[in-house]
């Protein structure tokens, strides 16, 4: 049954990509009910999943026997495990995925390509699906690629764009790094515990030494910075903007960046085991969130604002994740509010660019309330959440890992209260610079509020945006829902609940009178003086600048000096052509009978080096 | 007297059941001469196609039927090696080699006839090139050269001896330089791929046979059993032996084109015509690994330690070399000769340990290799320009907006190369890191999937130019092939898909059939 949730969105996205423009018309709409039969079929499971009690919850279901080398005594199944952490996944990428959807049937209807947006937009649902709900770490892989792929496939989805393609690009390759991280674990794991699947190496953990867990923790965390846009491999979300905003909304703040996260939590075993990586976790969290906010701060792009907003905020579910017991709940539990208010908020500026003529530039926004009233209400619901005020939902999730970080150390906490207050400051900024200040749009810009297939998504996420965080923190339900999975220990501050609120709402609001004052007046053009953290912010940090040095250069003087040994014949051929045709030049005849030459003394060296090679192993 | 002389050489056996599918692709291939000798023009092509595809399902047949556990035996007094390992090789050569028939035979995507030249032995760019082209002749010998290299490499894969290994080698290689050298379009490319591929497969051959003399001289035998007997009974002078496993080793990689063995190949596989590329990648990749796991497994099992650390050293500086070279690539063939070279340092790593998984690894591998390339080569047929096939990359821009259909096969066998999960890639490379781990060569595994993540660039590089870039005004077109094509194309691609996500039931069956004979 389990499978049908990842079958439905990859069979639908398989007919729309292979039938072509033969389903222009329903693909859209088989696209949408692929998503939510996927999502109805997750909510029977949840409802199913209730009814057990909180040990049983856990069921594995083989589809069928992937790869087994039987003599290596291995095995690998494509099998999906559902549990409580699993489903929550589940239910958070059906439930916005559609909603995505229903809103790209109206941001996508004049494009012509509309057929294959959707076809990978399922594409997308059902890899994500596979990669929440494999039950062990290689069928994990597969849907990580398959997110990956999607993900490029939608951020260079403009073609047209060279900037998308270059985007999509940049995405790649950042994501191979991390991607490189992820296999180098798993072959870890293989050659250590002789398995990948989750049970066994979380057996397997325990009895082996520091260094395992440390090498596929860190391995691990690789991985998660590459898919999660965590520093040092962070410069691709940024750019990753170039697609479509639905895109932005379900893959780059959603779901897919939080894949990371996953991986962490999935992996609570190993990091428990292992103190460094776990330090290591909480201070690219840490690092991560401080740099996303700054650069959040900086952009006059709203999109990219945003997405340094994500970059911030994942930030803060990687670092929960590195605290441990104390922090996994909290880490999930804002992913899933973060889910709703970030959907919300690139939907809203979504509704904004398609009522500005495809504009991001905030400082030819200004105003936007007074026209479109279910954006600017959507969009402010996303943003109290944000900044964690209660009782919407980010206060709850936020305020939760601000106490486990304080119970950590002092210098986690002091993190993600500074970070807490730039969250404050640029959301505030965002908001005014779009909503409240005084029109500065361009001459031919009349904005109007976007269809009901736009508002009615931003509607509903909006509702989970306020709601979330009170439903699921009531009780402590969801500490006790996802406990038997990641475990749980309360954390203990060094300061009474009560007053790390007060200080965090205090923070928060300095943050927002900082960003109204900063702000009560916007020039149409950003300032060209500013100090050096702003333009270093501009340029994200130079993290474009770090890539280039650490991954670009080295690869390409290797490529250059390597390349020297491949002298073309291409060349040769298309010089010598012109001297071909008039009489065969003597000249090209001596570089042909060169090139056998040098390849024939190359064989003969390089049998001389075997035969060394040899002696030397005889020896 | 001259009884008993007679009385001590045993009467040569000859089971030709066992040996029936080199026999009728050779009867094929003999057949092919006389109807060069006897049709009239016309009617050759004709004939040819009827001979080379039935004489490929009778000799497919005929493995299909003896493969079975029974039909594992020695055969031609010993020098032929019939096992499991001998007839999957068989059977996947045949299978890629119809493939490659098929691509062969194709003549509706040139306007101008099939990718061979019309008479090779006229001048490239003369008069009577035009005169002969224009008349539609075709140079129908490419079929008997065709069936003679598949009847070769039967035998190399299956070669129990070391001089039976020399000839079928030599039989398998010498159409192939020639077919090399009929290229209808670029054709002094073609000729001057030809001439370097045969002086140096000659050069290769010499040292291959100066390694067999050196076997002999040390073990006293030429048949892979004699000599690992022979290696182990022996304790006196290690260099000779040295020497000869060296020069052994050299014959062969160099075949399988192993860094630094590896000069020829981007020169031979970008001038040949695709067809024959597509054959040489395909079915010759697969021989010339068959036989090289057979000397190494069967002659020389027993100095596994000795040459472990020898195919170590070549399997990591293949990939490393081939996949970076590799990323400087502007000509799609050539791109793919150096993805044929990387792809062979994968196998290569295969080679790490000598149990029975290791040996299906490297199977699979090449299973899953030679599809995939013939795939990829057969789309590469397609896509034309008015001068003949388009293989500059550059000029591929936007290919996805004028044909999805061979864009979308493109981007399947690139994934797959690429090792991509659910593809066929995946299953192989998966298994040879496996089989290498369990051999203990952890390190060269790392050095293999970094190799990966790097040839990933390049094989992504096609399907982000195909897909997301704008078409160039001039581009290339997509032509719409015959039948034989179609079918070569769909059948890869079911090949790579079902191995991908399917591949338990080929592992099973390869598995247990992976115990060689000596």
């Amino acid at each position: 049954m389990i499978a049908a949730v990842i079958a439905l969105p990859a069979l639908s996205a398989a007919l729309l990509l292979s039938l072509g423009n033969r389903t222009n018309k329903f693909g859209p709409w088989m696209a949408i009910i692929a998503s939510t039969s996927s999502f109805l079929i997750g909510f029977l499971q949840f409802l199913q999943m209730l009814a057990r009690p909180a040990e049983e919850r856990t069921a594995i279901t083989t589809v069928y026997e992937w790869l087994a080398v039987p003599a290596a005594g291995f095995k690998v199944d494509f099998a999906l495990q559902l549990d409580q952490l699993s489903i929550s996944f589940v239910l958070l990428i059906t439930f916005v995925g559609t909603l995505i959807h229903i809103y790209s049937l109206g941001y996508m209807s004049h494009d012509e390509n509309q057929r294959r947006f959707f076809a990978y937009l399922n594409l997308f649902v059902a890899a994500m699906l596979l990669l929440v709900l494999a039950d062990n770490y290689l069928l994990l892989y597969v849907g990580w690629e398959g997110v990956g792929l999607a993900s490029y496939l939608l951020i260079g989805f403009w073609q047209h764009k060279p900037s998308a393609a270059v985007a999509a690009k940049k995405a790649f390759v950042a994501n191979r790094v991390g991607d490189f991280g992820l296999s180098l674990a798993i072959m870890t794991m293989f050659i250590v515990f002789g398995s990948v699947s989750f049970s066994d190496v979380n057996e397997g953990v325990a009895g082996a030494p520091a260094w395992v867990s440390l090498t596929i923790g860190l391995l691990l965390l690789l991985a998660a910075c590459g898919k999660s846009a965590q520093f040092p491999l962070q410069s691709w979300l940024l750019d990753a903007m170039e697609g479509p905003t639905p895109v932005s909304a379900l893959i780059h703040a959603a779901t897919m960046v939080t894949a990371g996260v996953y991986l962490i939590v999935r992996s609570a075993s190993i990091f428990n085991a292992s103190e460094i990586a776990q330090t290591a976790v909480v201070v690219i969290g840490a690092i991560s969130l401080l740099m996303g906010a700054i650069i959040g701060a900086a952009k006059d792009d709203i999109k990219k604002s945003l997405a340094g907003s994500t970059m911030s905020q994942i930030g803060y579910m990687v670092l929960a994740a590195g605290l441990g017991p104390i922090g996994y709940v909290f880490a999930i539990l804002h992913l899933i509010t973060h889910g709703f208010f970030k959907a919300v908020m690139f939907l809203g500026a979504g509704s904004v660019m398609h009522a500005t003529n495809d504009n991001v530039d905030m400082r030819r926004y200004g105003g936007l309330s007074k026209v479109m009233i279910f954006t600017t209400i959507t969009f402010f619901i996303g943003y109290l959440a944000i900044i964690g005020i209660p009782p919407f939902a980010g206060f709850y999730s936020k305020d939760h890992i601000i106490e486990a970080a304080l119970s950590h150390s002092w210098w986690a906490g002091a993190a993600v209260l500074f970070g807490a207050g730039l969250t404050a400051f640029y959301m505030t900024r965002m908001v005014v610079m779009t909503f409240v200040s005084k029109p500065r749009w361009e001459d031919d810009v009349h904005p109007h509020e976007s269809p009901l297939s736009m508002t009615l998504p931003m509607i509903v996420l909006s509702i989970g945006a306020a709601s979330m965080g009170i439903i699921l923190t009531n009780n402590h339900m969801f500490e006790h829902w996802l406990e038997p999975v990641t475990g749980f220990v309360e954390p203990e501050p060094p300061l009474p609940i009560q007053t790390i609120t007060i200080i965090t709402l205090s923070v928060v609001a300095i943050g927002v009178l900082a960003g109204i004052w900063q702000y009560r007046k916007i020039a149409k053009v950003a300032p060209k003086k500013v100090s050096f953290v702003v333009t270093a912010a501009r340029k994200d940090l130079y993290g474009d600048v770090m890539n280039e040095a650490l991954l670009m250069r080295p690869g390409q003087s290797l490529t250059k000096v390597l390349n020297i040994f491949d002298k073309s014949v291409i060349d040769g051929f298309v010089n010598g052509l012109g001297l071909f045709t008039g009489g065969i030049s003597s000249r090209l005849r001596k570089s042909e009978t060169g090139y056998v030459r040098s390849y024939a003394m190359s064989i003969v060296f390089g049998t001389a080096i075997l035969v060394i090679v040899l002696l030397i192993v005889r020896l | 007297m001259i009884q008993t002389v007679l009385n001590t050489i045993p009467t040569p056996s000859f089971e030709y059941a066992l040996l029936s599918p080199i026999l009728i692709m050779f009867l094929a291939a003999c057949l092919g001469v006389l109807v060069e000798a006897f049709f009239s023009i016309e009617k050759r092509r004709f004939a040819h196609l009827i001979i080379v595809f039935t004489s490929l399902l009778f000799a497919f047949s005929a493995v299909a039927l003896q493969s079975g556990p029974k039909g594992r035996a020695l055969a031609a007094s010993g020098t032929v090696a019939l096992d499991g390992p001998g007839w999957i090789l068989q059977g996947t050569i045949l299978l890629v080699a119809t493939l490659s028939a098929l691509l062969f035979a194709e003549s509706k995507v040139d306007p101008l006839g099939d990718a061979f030249a019309s008479r090779a032995s006229t001048l490239p760019g003369g008069e009577e090139e035009k005169t002969v082209t224009k008349l539609g002749w075709t140079q129908t010998e490419i079929w008997p050269l065709f069936t003679f290299s598949i009847s070769g490499m039967l035998l190399f894969v299956t070669a129990n001896d070391l001089l039976v290994l020399f000839v079928a080698l030599e039989v398998m290689s010498l159409p192939l330089y020639l077919l090399a050298g009929l290229a209808r379009r670029r054709r002094l490319l073609s000729q001057e791929a030809a001439l370097k591929y045969f002086i140096l497969g000659a050069l290769a051959s010499g040292i291959l046979l100066f390694g067999s003399a050196l076997t002999y001289a040390y073990t006293g035998s030429l048949e892979f059993g004699q000599i690992s007997n022979g290696i182990s009974s022996a304790n006196n002078s290690p260099g000779l032996l040295t020497a000869a496993i060296a020069l052994v080793a050299v014959g062969m990689l160099f075949k399988v084109g192993a860094v630094p063995f590896h000069q020829w190949v981007p020169d031979v596989y970008m001038g040949s015509p695709t067809p024959v590329t597509s054959f040489m990648a395909g079915a010759v990749k697969v021989a010339a690994f068959g036989g090289l796991l057979r000397v190494f497994y069967v002659a020389f099992g027993a100095l596994v330690w000795d040459w472990r650390p020898l195919i170590w050293v070549v399997a990591g500086l293949t990939m490393v070399v081939g996949s970076v070279i590799a990323l400087a690539q502007s000509d799609f063939k050539r791109m793919l000769a150096y993805s044929s070279i990387s792809n062979g340092g994968f196998i290569l790593v295969g080679f790490s340990a000598t149990n029975r998984p290791a040996i299906a690894a490297v199977l699979i591998y090449l299973i899953a290799y030679a599809f995939a390339t013939v795939g990829a080569f057969a789309l590469l047929t397609l896509i034309r320009e008015q001068a003949g096939e388009s293989s500059t990359l550059i000029r591929w821009k936007g290919l996805g907006k004028k044909s999805p259909l061979v864009a979308s096969l493109m981007s399947l066998f690139m994934l797959s190369f690429a090792g991509i999960p659910l593809t066929s890639g995946f299953t192989a490379k998966f298994g040879v890191f496996t089989a290498a781990i369990s051999g203990g060569a952890t390190a060269l595994v790392l050095v293999g999937v970094l190799a990966s993540v790097i040839a990933a660039v390049f094989y992504v590089r096609v399907i982000i130019l195909m897909f997301f870039s704008e078409p160039i005004p001039d581009g290339p077109f997509v032509v719409v092939p015959s039948v034989f094509t179609t079918i070569a194309i769909t059948a890869s691609a079911l090949v790579t898909i079902i191995l991908g996500l399917f591949p338990q039931v080929i592992i099973d069956l390869i598995s247990s059939a992976s115990v060689f004979l000596r």
